[in-house]
């Protein structure tokens, strides 16, 4: 799982630099925000703007983020989901659970 | 890799592909479900989320199908093939394992966070019709789109 970390102020942006999410990366992505959270991280963004898809393991990963950073009254935010991603989650109305913002700007802002 | 058929006529084409049951050939899969549905006669409007939506039950069924086998064998391959003619593509993946019973497979709870259980959820959302049985090479998944 390629991907960037960078904390800006009090978040921590993990900057995924994968284009495709599914059974083969998502263990690591899994990993990698637990890692992260472990690692002391209190407001966790993940960027998805370069991924193009994402499948339900991928979602699972997510979801694993997101209860794992609830359980440490961190924040976990997602942002620039592309279209084909953001169908994902509306299909299993996670759209509803997550925060979600269109760009990284915005998550950053908010 | 695997190795791939292809027979084309006018109307018909048949495509069967073996890959190694590993999970770093779901992005080949998926590319191939994909660029199959580009290559179909639909209408244009349509021809993109017809390619992802097959892009996502093929990585779905390829996954469940790599991780049956896994539990059997880890020298395993998984066999797809595609068939298309004027009205249908037909998909059927191959797996050799233990087998499940898709009509006792719950729909996900939306309110629960389970990180697992939506891969069949998301293939019967984008298929017309979806089988699951076993046969004498295997089980079989059997998914149907309409595309005329």
């Amino acid at each position: 799982m390629r991907a960037a970390k960078e904390v800006r102020d009090d978040r921590t942006v993990l900057s995924i630099q994968e284009d495709r999410i599914d059974a083969h990366n998502s263990g690591e992505l899994k990993d990698l925000v637990l890692k992260t959270l472990e690692g002391g991280a209190k407001n966790v963004v993940i960027d998805l703007a370069r991924v193009q898809f994402i499948d339900s393991s991928g979602l699972g990963a997510l979801l694993s983020g997101y209860k794992n950073a609830t359980l440490r009254s961190s924040g976990f935010a997602l942002a620039g989901l592309q279209p084909r991603v953001r169908s994902m989650f509306e299909l299993t109305r996670l759209h509803r659970v997550f925060d979600i913002y269109p760009s990284l700007q915005l998550a950053l802002s908010a | 890799m695997g190795w791939a058929v292809i027979e084309m006529c006018e109307t018909f084409v048949n495509l069967d592909i073996v890959v190694p049951s590993q999970t770093r050939y779901l992005r080949l899969v998926g590319a191939i479900a994909e660029q199959l549905a580009k290559e179909l006669d639909v209408q244009e409007d349509t021809r993109d989320t017809l390619a992802f939506h097959l892009n996502l039950a093929l990585t779905e069924a390829v996954a469940n199908a790599i991780q049956y086998s896994s539990a059997a064998k880890s020298t395993d391959s998984v066999r797809i093939c595609f068939s298309v003619d004027d009205a249908y593509l037909s998909v059927r993946v191959f797996d050799h394992g233990g087998g499940f019973d898709l009509a006792a497979l719950p729909s996900p709870e939306f309110d629960e966070l389970r990180e697992r259980g939506r891969g069949i959820f998301f293939i019967r959302s984008v298929m017309d019709s979806v089988q699951y049985h076993k046969t004498d090479s295997g089980n079989v998944l059997e998914m149907r789109k309409k595309i005329a």
